[in-house]
């Protein structure tokens, strides 16, 4: 008992020590309420990475007004209640904005606090539409860096009427899930609006299918196109790739699709390298894109982190840029410094030019990036 | 009545009282910020977690490792409905909602599942809490994977303590019962008890249910106070850390639970800057003290619930010495 009594009584004693320090703010902090270890820290890892590079590289400019940027880094472990206490212990040290978190989930856990605090939070890499939502309205203290899914579907209808000089395309994806209904919907406007033609309605799958012949054989049934949009993720695409190119009529022609074609699975379910040929997919990041920014990010990075850098890390770089601008231009008052972000326009970042719309989303270029024999060989910047 | 209005009741009454006021004090003179706030309300979500499993694993002696997942129904059940009605009525009627339900489920895999002994317990109850993961991640109401966000933050100090008041006072009753006594029979030897003429089964499944039904409430509570519930907060990593809590406080000892959980908030929040080194340092805490304390913190005794006798020996052995 009396050693219980003394355990309590130490964990109190360094509890009180460590509360009681407070110093005066000579630095500007910024807080970090990423994942960094649990089910989800592939994504959390490599954004810190990219924020302490990011810091690293303003404080030895001169910091901001002359004063150092300091990061307080927490982990949330994915979990959404130690994502709320994080941001609430950031806020109570006095953090100007937050950098979290890189998944949806405890995104949507800190935008309360964040809202009732009113210190800004940025997620890089949070894609779920109700993330910067509070209810039916906007919640003006969530921001992200990345474009969301159904944007993709936007760019990609873009880069099909300019860059492939499309005229007619044909549109199929899977009816489970939302990611490809709106994705669809997106592109089929869009590429109407561009004065393409969408033959035929949107030929829909089930999740679980994995013979899309009966579709392709109808599509091909439908006279020459131009492209093929196909909104789905790597493990259908893959076969509808393979399935395709095994189809009469449609042995070479264009195949785009969104994000979720990026995967190393994507050749092998495609039936080797040979048949990913004219198939080009929307990402936020590439390291083959030829801009001097890019190419100085991709050496900083690989130098300070030991890997090359992937979207995560260069949309986590941008949000950080983005915040030490707002902060250059606003001081430390997280108010004033969440009124800076939302005028932000025309920010030069390495995933693109930033701006945000109405409801806190980047409205952004997209990287597409052409697939010839199952590797990356070209990436365009396509604007909206 | 009158037994009820005797000192010891009084004076529990009375520390009661005082608590409450010193921490609606602190709370409300911004001494406890919203973070420290946020850390007292895990305290007491997750006290009532660990009384309920205590009750199954410490009382009854039934290894289970599916609370995570009546905590979940708890949880999404006052998601849905505080996402139409977003006041304490919507909080409660999901409450209800979820005890219900959860009471159906733990009384239809208690049946079966509470035949089993040991190990293949453990195992069954672990499957049971990742059915209901599954079913939840499926189904269009709880909105599967990306899980039900933006529910509306009801939680309160009043609110948070009424309810770990309540649920220590129906836990310590449990096990002050009949059914309690009968509970402990079977944890001590089964067929000793069966010989006494105790209707095993019927008591496992009441306890088990009995346990459920207050990680539902928990996560009612739960879900109102992180504003999110997705289903991977609910997988079999909670229940393992509702397991710790209650072996590490003593099994069997409801005071145990509490002490532990609040030694075990303390520790979570003096390691939370440390993001790796925190898993490494959270293991080795308990490391060090399971290897002093086999038996837990407080073993199978009790404390506070009859502080004040204790007190009073502690003071006249002083008197006596000097």
């Amino acid at each position: 008992m009396k050693k219980l009594i003394s355990l309590l009584a130490l964990t109190l004693l360094v509890l009180s020590g460590l509360t009681a320090c407070t110093s005066t703010p000579k630095t500007i902090k910024i807080g970090l309420n990423l994942e960094l270890t649990g089910e989800v820290s592939v994504y959390g890892v490599p954004e810190k990475k990219a924020a302490e590079l990011a810091v690293a590289e303003i404080n030895k400019a001169g910091g901001i007004d002359g004063k150092q940027v300091e990061l307080v880094i927490y982990d949330n472990a994915y979990d959404t209640a130690k994502a709320v206490e994080n941001s609430q212990k950031l806020i109570q040290e006095g953090v100007v904005a937050i950098l979290g978190s890189a998944t949806s989930a405890p995104t949507m856990a800190i935008g309360p606090v964040a809202l009732e605090s009113e210190v800004l939070t940025i997620t890089p890499s949070g894609t779920n539409a109700k993330v910067t939502m509070n209810g039916d309205v906007v919640n003006p203290f969530v921001f992200r860096a990345c474009f969301i899914d159904p944007f993709q579907g936007l760019v990609l209808a873009n880069f099909a009427s300019d860059n492939l000089s499309a005229k007619k395309a044909v549109v199929m994806g899977s009816n489970s899930s939302d990611y490809a209904k709106d994705l669809a919907s997106i592109f089929t406007t869009q590429f109407t609006a561009n004065g393409g033609e969408v033959l035929s309605d949107v030929f829909y799958y089930a999740d679980s299918d994995t013979d899309f012949s009966a579709q392709l054989t109808s599509i091909a049934a439908l006279g020459e196109f131009d492209v093929l949009f196909v909104a789905d993720y790597a493990a259908r695409a893959g076969l509808i790739i393979n399935q395709a190119r095994a189809t009469a009529g449609l042995e070479t022609v264009a195949i785009v699709g969104p994000d979720g074609f990026e995967s190393p699975d994507l050749n092998d379910l495609a039936g080797g390298a040979s048949n990913v040929n004219n198939v080009y997919f929307s990402t936020h990041f590439s390291t083959i894109v030829d801009n001097a920014k890019v190419t100085s990010f991709i050496a900083a990075y690989t130098a300070s982190a030991g890997e090359a850098p992937s979207a995560l890390s260069a949309l986590a770089y941008d949000a950080m840029y983005m915040l030490f601008a707002a902060i250059d231009a606003a001081g430390t008052d997280p108010v004033k410094v969440r009124d800076a972000m939302k005028a932000t326009t025309g920010f030069e970042g390495v995933t693109g030019t930033i701006s945000f719309d109405a409801l806190n989303n980047p409205v952004k270029s997209a990287i597409v990036v052409q697939l010839t024999n199952g590797e990356q060989t070209n990436a365009v910047i396509v604007n909206p | 009545m009158k037994n009820l209005l005797n000192k010891k009741n009084l004076v529990s009454l009375v520390l009661l009282v005082i608590i409450f006021f010193v921490f609606d004090y602190l709370i409300k003179a911004r001494i406890l910020t919203p973070y420290y706030r946020t850390v007292l309300y895990w305290m007491g979500i997750y006290i009532i977690l660990s009384l309920g499993l205590n009750i199954i694993i410490g009382i009854t002696g039934q290894l289970s490792l599916g609370h995570a997942g009546f905590m979940s129904i708890g949880a999404y059940s006052a998601a849905v409905v505080l996402a139409s009605n977003p006041t304490i009525t919507g909080l409660f009627i999901g409450m209800g909602v979820g005890i219900v339900l959860t009471m159906i489920v733990s009384f239809i895999v208690a049946m079966p599942t509470l035949r089993l002994k040991g190990d293949y317990l453990a195992i069954a109850t672990l499957g049971v809490g990742e059915i209901i993961r599954i079913v939840i991640l499926n189904m269009t109401i709880t909105n599967g994977a990306s899980g039900i966000s933006n529910i509306k933050m009801l939680m309160s100090w009043p609110l948070l303590f009424g309810f770990v008041v309540l649920t220590i006072f129906l836990t310590n009753n449990f096990k002050q019962s009949a059914i309690g006594r009968a509970c402990i029979a079977i944890k001590e030897d089964e067929i000793a008890a069966e010989a006494m003429g105790i209707n095993t089964t019927k008591y496992k499944v009441m306890a088990f249910m009995f346990g459920a039904v207050l990680a539902s409430v928990a996560g009612s509570l739960f879900a109102t106070t992180y504003y999110v519930v997705k289903p991977e907060t609910f997988g079999v990593n909670t229940s393992i850390n509702i397991l710790i809590i209650v072996v590490f406080g003593g099994m069997g000892s409801l005071s145990g639970s509490i002490i532990s959980t609040i030694f075990i908030g303390f520790v979570n929040m003096a390691l939370q800057p440390y993001a790796e080194m925190r898993l490494i340092s959270y293991a080795l805490v308990l490391i060090i003290v399971m290897i002093f304390r086999p038996q837990g913190l407080m073993g199978a005794k009790e404390v506070a619930l009859n502080v004040l006798p204790d007190f009073k020996s502690f003071f006249r052995k002083k008197e006596k010495s000097s």
